[in-house]
């Protein structure tokens, strides 16, 4: 599938291109003979301001793509009045007609200056031709550079170059951009036609422009027309891209609760190092990726470290279980106090380890970049990953607790210790693997929080209001509580962002949370109403 | 009095003066000696005695002594709903920190045209965020009694809303505690807006004055430091009596079973509501002498690790010993201010293990290691 590859690719290509794209002759590779059969004639008319004007038009009009170094050279000043006209080709000079090297004393050299009337001119005529020409990536920025600054003089080089392209991606741009030039046409046809490609592109910015100016009253009352018409599906995207974040932020949250819905939610064991162990996860993450940076397997380090971070917080929660909270089993505030001072520890061991500073964690390639759906509303991979990811743990979390043996005894102890003590279930083991299963979650959460986020001593302090939040809201026991509420949380939080900002909208979600509580303690799916007396 | 009435009423042992009602004499000594060393021994080594002399208590101890003194009103109040309540909150940096604020207020508007900006009226902060007037809820924070009221009331007012709904609801254990360390939280991410017209991330610091008298002065200081001293004295004596008094029976039987003081017909809720707020006030009045001494206000102090802090400091005093509290208090920053400037990388390990210990090996705390208070 080549054209899903671009189009996963693109924006990041773009980003480079724009980064690199202005002085784009240096990616040209050099050739032997520059430009062979250029006349003389041509490029004394070009290198003389009086003619150059009408010389660039009848060029772009020619679609000569062998005057393209030159233009691009006169571009980025590195032309230099004659005779014979030279040019600067990285650095050293040559016969600008001929390529042949010239040995001249730079000081004497007089370049050719342009002013921003003619530049504008120039970037329009260097883009059409390079339309022909390059990289498909190099086609799609030249036709970039022609949406942003469009002109009909250039608009027969863009048709040709249509005509001729052969990458899917590049034509619809392209099409795009014709509308555009087309736009400003004088028939009021051709102008209807483009109003038409326009609406399908939703390049409201364009349509916008022109109706300042129309004054047919067909094109007008199409362009109007056209203008609602992106309006609505441009607000249809940003709607999408909305409940993306939401889910986004509430796939992150659902990862951080998930582990705790197992620990608090069944267990009762109030862990305030829950957070540390997210940021365990993602140390051991960096490890792992550390461990594999300069080799060919880069890419898939994340397979590696998967198992690696369930390890090391399931390690560590097990050590956590065995040295605090078991010895405090049945006293929730203390245990609450004690795992709050086991976090400080973790966070200060991590600290003098690895450095009190964030550590870089790269993405794998394929995880870089997102899926462009609308040219306003593009889904990054990694949140996307995260997403499934997370949906994936869910489901593992459920099978565990629902289909395993292990999961049987889990909610046996859960729902009557003494009666599964009794029937010869191993409660301390069972406790031990239910919390050390619950860190190994975490520690996964953390290893898919180090993709999008900041990996530092701090990472998990960040996570274990919001997180208890989480699991609060949903109900204790409850996984389906737990999932509806870290997506309506996320959601929530996001759509409220665009109007009260990020931290207001998080005040007001936490608020909302401790309200209601208040009205439904038991959480949005109660499991138990016998007890009279918990925690 | 027959043996039925001996099985149903409490001994009582009636008290011969009001005094000895509240603590026996050697406990009461310890009490007043220490008291005199802090409000009169302190002062006067620092006033009078000249700065090279190996008798002296520099401006740093004086400084240290009125903050911890400050820290260890918040744990008796502290101690009073989770000790005796058994209400853990993990929010009482908030409201120490709300009455910390509305002293700042007025210790900004105090400065005057001394700022940087030389604004009269206007903070530096506000000046600096181009605002012309002062928002509403800062009108008359230039009187310190109204900006006094608030200290009792702001806190006071929102632990009063605050406990209605959650006891109400009968929310407590863990799930009380989690939801008082969002409040926290929320309150935190709050006051760090710009927006939100208390300084932001740097809160309110460059206090000139109080009353007129400069903050930098040495007698200033001492005043500070005695009325500190003083404000735990009587804090701790009124907890003492409401402890030992019918109320405080009440509270200790909610702690304890809550759904049985239920059943006997009373009300738990107004009992909690009561001395929720009540704690949530000494806080506020605690944090509004603390800021002053520091000379800073920022909202780090409403962090979730500062209020959980509290809770420690309690432990490792004593729960529910009121006497217990304050000895924490004492210790966890007493250590905290000789570790973090000796050995910075150490001080979380010390605080962390602390942490687990105290939870795990001393559950009476150390007052508990020697002392064992007379229970009906």
């Amino acid at each position: 599938m080549p054209s899903a590859e671009l189009r996963i690719r693109l924006p990041l290509l773009l980003l480079v291109f724009a980064v690199a794209a202005s002085p784009a002759a240096a990616a040209q590779p050099l050739d032997p003979h520059p430009r062979p059969g250029l006349d003389a004639v041509t490029l004394d008319r070009l290198v003389d301001p009086e003619t150059r004007d009408e010389t660039i038009a009848s060029l772009v009009e020619g679609t000569d793509v062998r005057a393209l170094p030159l233009l691009r050279a006169l571009l980025e000043g590195n032309l230099y009045r004659g005779p014979p006209v030279l040019l600067d080709r990285q650095g050293t000079l040559e016969d600008a007609l001929t390529g042949a090297p010239a040995q001249v004393d730079r000081d004497q050299l007089e370049q050719v200056t342009i002013n921003n009337r003619v530049r504008k001119t120039l970037e329009r005529a260097v883009a059409a031709l390079s339309l022909l020409q390059g990289t498909p990536a190099e086609r799609l920025e030249a036709a970039h550079v022609l949406q942003e600054n469009p002109s009909a003089e250039v608009l027969p080089a863009v048709q040709k170059a249509l005509a001729a392209e052969s990458s899917g991606e590049v034509r619809e741009t392209l099409r795009a951009t014709v509308a555009m030039l087309a736009l400003a046409s004088p028939d009021a046809g051709q102008r209807l036609t483009a109003v038409e490609e326009l609406r399908k592109a939703h390049a409201k910015r364009q349509l916008m422009q022109r109706l300042e100016v129309e004054q047919d009253p067909a094109v007008l009352a199409a362009l109007r027309e056209a203008v609602r018409d992106v309006d609505l599906a441009l607000q249809r995207a940003a709607m999408v891209g909305l409940a993306f974040s939401g889910l986004s932020l509430g796939s992150i949250l659902l990862l951080a609760a998930l582990g705790l819905a197992i620990t608090f939610g069944l267990m009762g064991v109030i862990n305030m190092a829950h957070g540390e162990l997210l940021m365990v996860g993602a140390y051991a993450t960096w490890l792992v990726q550390a461990a594999f940076r300069g080799t060919r397997h880069f890419d898939w380090y994340l397979l590696a470290a998967l198992p690696a971070s369930f390890l090391a917080a399931a390690l560590v929660g097990a050590l956590l279980e065995i040295t605090v909270v078991r010895k405090l089993y049945g006293r929730p505030l203390e245990t609450l106090l004690a795992t709050w001072g086991a976090s400080l520890l973790i966070i200060q061991a991590v600290r003098v380890a690895f450095g009190a500073q964030n550590v870089e964690v790269s993405n794998p390639s394929w995880m870089s970049g997102g899926v462009t759906l609308l040219p306003d509303l593009v889904l990054p991979w990694n949140r996307i990953v995260i997403l499934l990811f997370s949906a994936g743990v869910l489901l593992g979390v459920w099978l565990l607790l629902t289909r395993t043996r292990l999961g049987l005894l889990v909610r046996a102890v859960t729902q009557d210790r003494q009666r599964a003590a009794g029937l010869g279930v191993r409660t301390p083991r069972v406790d031990l693997l239910a919390f050390a299963i619950g860190s190994g979650i975490a520690g996964l959460g953390g290893c898919a929080l180090s993709q999008i986020g900041n990996v530092g001593p701090e990472l998990g302090q960040g996570f274990i209001v919001d997180s208890f939040m989480v699991v609060v809201l949903g109900g204790v026991g409850q996984l389906a509580g737990t999932t509806i509420a870290a997506a309506s949380l996320g959601v929530v939080n996001k759509l409220l962002e665009p109007w009260a900002g990020a931290v207001m909208a998080k005040i007001v979600v936490l608020v909302f949370v401790i309200l209601f509580i208040q009205r439904r303690p038991q959480g949005l799916f109660a499991l138990r109403g016998r007890a009279l007396e918990e925690g | 009095m027959s043996t039925a009435s001996v099985a149903l009423q409490p001994t009582v042992v009636e008290p011969a003066s009001p005094g000895r009602r509240l603590y026996p004499r050697p406990v009461w000594t310890i009490i007043l000696a220490v008291y005199a060393v802090l409000a009169i021994g302190m002062p006067v080594l620092h006033l009078l005695v000249p700065a090279g002399s190996a008798l002296h208590v520099s401006d740093y101890t004086v400084t240290l002594a009125g903050k911890i003194l400050c820290y260890a009103t918040v744990a008796l109040a502290m101690d009073l709903v989770w000790g005796y309540t058994g209400i853990l909150s993990l929010g009482h940096g908030l409201f120490f920190a709300l009455g910390g604020y509305a002293m700042g207020m007025y210790l900004m508007r105090a400065i005057g045209r001394d700022g940087v900006y030389g604004d009269p009226v206007l903070p530096d902060f506000m000046v600096f965020l181009d605002w012309k007037e002062l928002p509403w809820y800062w009108t008359g924070s230039n009187h310190l009694l109204q900006q006094a009221l608030l200290v009792v009331l702001v806190p006071g007012l929102l632990a009063f809303v605050f406990g209605w709904f959650a006891f109400r609801s009968r929310i407590r254990g863990v799930y009380f505690s989690i939801i008082t360390q969002a409040l926290t939280y929320a309150a935190m991410l709050l006051f760090f807006r710009n927006q939100t017209g208390f300084g932001g991330n740097n809160g309110f610091t460059d206090f000139k004055r109080i009353l007129g008298f400069p903050l930098a002065s040495p007698r200033t200081r001492v005043v500070l430091l005695v009325l500190s001293a003083t404000l735990l004295l009587s804090v701790l004596v009124a907890c003492r009596a409401l402890v030992l008094s019918k109320v405080g029976r009440v509270l200790t039987a909610i702690r304890d079973a809550e759904d049985r003081v239920r059943f006997c017909g009373y009300d738990p809720v107004s009992f909690k509501l009561f001395v929720w707020t009540l704690s949530a006030a000494i806080c506020g009045i605690a944090g509004a002498l603390y800021v002053p001494q520091v000379g800073i206000i920022n909202p780090s102090e409403m962090s979730p690790a500062n209020s959980v802090e509290i809770a420690i400091a309690v432990a490792l005093g004593g729960r529910g010993t009121l006497l217990g509290p304050i000895l924490g208090a004492a210790l966890l920053h007493g250590a905290k201010s000789v570790l973090t400037v000796a050995f910075p990388e150490l001080w979380l390990f010390v605080l962390g293990l602390m942490f687990i210990l105290v939870t795990r090996w001393l559950p009476r705390g150390v007052l508990g290691l020697f002392w064992r208070e007379d229970r009906t």
